[in-house]
């Protein structure tokens, strides 16, 4: 990138980080002028001190947390492109599954995270990463199918014209024509799974970051229970962020990406 | 040897009954440019799936180079160019072209080598790593055109391959394939709505009926070859142009209006 380049996007930048400090400074003067408890919003530096203070407890409770989210990140999505993939081979068996599958979709999985607590061994980690895969399975599977059969007739005619087979079609046109759609999924999929490993830690795992939050609650110690929270989406936006750099990487031919300027 | 070779081919779809093809009889011979124009929905189109073994016949023969469609379509005996240019976002201008290369099996060095011939031949030549949307219409349509050719297959299905493109660009693209055409030696079945393109371009015209689709007439085209801009401003061409489009009015083709607007616009 030239000077230049990195000047005007620099530049860009400004007004988000204004913003931000900005909410920042008006959330620390309205305690004080408005007189709001702590219990109700701690102040920001306190927060931060709370969180430089308990930096090593709160690494270890983040690492555990991720490491449940990014297994459940990781087990649902690929269980979600394997079952999109075979589903797509067999069309008629997709189109009997998809209502079932959208509905299954709008159940609110998280509330099935105590019953995988008996399914599972309560103090491993299986039971939270249960949680994070099933809520991201479905938004990966369906949008998966969707992108691996979005392509274009006439592309599926050309394949045919050199005498491809549904292998050949399916490895040289649907498998590029989903990845768009693929890592759309997973981005959403990497919140999905933060939320489903955080929550189900709140029915006990200890030494997680769930668990924290909820401690620190039922102790009055508000400011560790918000620098918990932080860690968390600190650890949420790490997931996002790598994901969208794989994706930067791998769909840099998208033009529809090329016109936002993101490649 | 004839390279196409149909007899009593017709095709219905089921949807709504629709006979698109009714007895259909024809021979394409080798070297001939034989354009297929007629009022939309006589089946046009649909003629050169059927040739390209896309869709099946309903009943009646398709025969390309002496074995069924199906065969040829499995040896890759021809090249097809649709209305649109039908390039992958995914892959560069040189790999777009070499995609048929890679079906085939060609060592990665041959297929750069036949590549850059490629790119040479339809004048791209440093455009190979650029993404299709980077070009504009025509340029796809070479590109497009470049792929269909890469392997030498020595007959050529183009379907309303200009269609969407502009009348000077259109003009130009018709030269280059021409020359393309006389280079390869080629066989090329062309449809168009276009009757100055189909005279300008073709050694035959198959004028077509619709409803059900069945071959109006034929008009031989003996311009003299090799044909340039000049083509356009002989008086023989007029003539041609002329007797395409009595036989068009007699299909019933100023009903629908498109074949003809164009022409007079």
């Amino acid at each position: 990138m030239t000077l230049t380049a990195l000047r005007t996007r620099l530049v860009e930048w400004v007004p988000a980080i204004l913003v931000f400090f900005a909410g920042i400074a008006i959330w620390q003067l309205s305690i004080d002028i408005f007189n709001i408890q702590k219990f109700l919003l701690p102040k920001p530096w306190a927060i931060v001190s709370a969180f430089w203070t308990q930096r090593s407890t709160l690494w270890s409770a983040g690492w555990l947390t991720l490491k449940e989210a990014a297994g459940g990140f990781a087990l649902g999505s690929a269980a979600g492109i394997l079952i999109a993939a075979v589903l797509a081979r067999f069309r008629r068996l997709g189109e009997a599954l998809m209502p079932i599958a959208i509905a299954a979709n709008a159940v609110p999985i998280i509330a099935f995270s105590p019953i995988f607590n008996a399914w599972f061994d309560p103090l491993s980690s299986k039971p939270r990463m249960a949680t994070a895969a099933v809520l991201c399975f479905f938004p990966v599977m369906v949008n998966t199918l969707r992108g691996l059969t979005s392509v274009r007739p006439s592309q599926v005619e050309l394949m045919r014209s050199y005498a491809a087979g549904e292998l050949q079609i399916f490895r040289r046109v649907r498998i590029p024509t989903a990845l768009p759609f693929v890592f759309s999924a997973l981005k959403v999929a990497t919140v999905l799974a933060m939320i489903g490993a955080i929550v189900a830690d709140y029915f006990g795992t200890f030494g997680s970051l769930g668990i924290t939050i909820k401690n620190s609650v039922s102790l009055f110690d508000f400011e560790t229970a918000w620098a918990a929270i932080l860690m968390a989406s600190i650890l949420g936006v790490l997931m996002y962020v790598a994901v969208s750099l794989v994706e930067r990487i791998v769909l840099q031919w998208d033009p529809t990406r090329q016109e936002r300027g993101t490649a | 040897m004839i390279v196409v070779s149909i007899a009593g081919l017709t095709k219905t779809f089921p949807k709504g009954n629709v006979t698109a093809l009714q007895e259909i009889d024809l021979q394409i011979e080798p070297g001939e440019f034989v354009s297929l124009i007629g009022p939309s929905g006589c089946g046009k189109s649909t003629m050169l799936r059927l040739i390209g073994d896309l869709t099946p016949p309903s009943s009646g023969t398709v025969e390309v180079n002496g074995k069924s469609a199906h065969q040829a379509r499995l040896d890759h005996d021809y090249g097809m160019v649709f209305q649109d240019s039908v390039l992958f976002d995914w892959r560069t201008v040189a790999k777009n072209i070499a995609l048929p290369l890679e079906m085939l099996g060609w060592a990665r060095a041959k297929r750069k080598q036949r590549v850059d011939e490629m790119l040479n031949l339809v004048e791209l030549l440093g455009f190979g790593d650029h993404h299709p949307w980077q070009l504009s219409g025509g340029m796809q349509m070479r590109v497009a055109i470049a792929r269909a050719l890469s392997f030498e297959p020595a007959l050529l299905l183009m379907d309303e391959p200009f269609g969407a493109l502009d009348e000077m660009t259109r003009e130009r693209l018709n030269i280059e394939l021409l020359e393309i055409w006389r280079r390869m030696s080629s066989t090329i079945v062309f449809v168009t709505h276009s009757i100055s393109e189909a005279v300008f371009l073709s050694t035959r015209v198959v004028v077509m009926s619709p409803r059900p689709g069945r071959i109006a007439g034929t008009v031989d085209i003996d311009l003299p070859q090799p044909r340039s801009a000049d083509t356009r401003e002989d008086p023989r061409f007029f003539e041609k142009v002329t007797e395409v489009r009595e036989l068009l009015r007699g299909v019933g083709a100023d009903e629908h209006g498109s074949v003809l607007a164009e022409e007079t616009a």
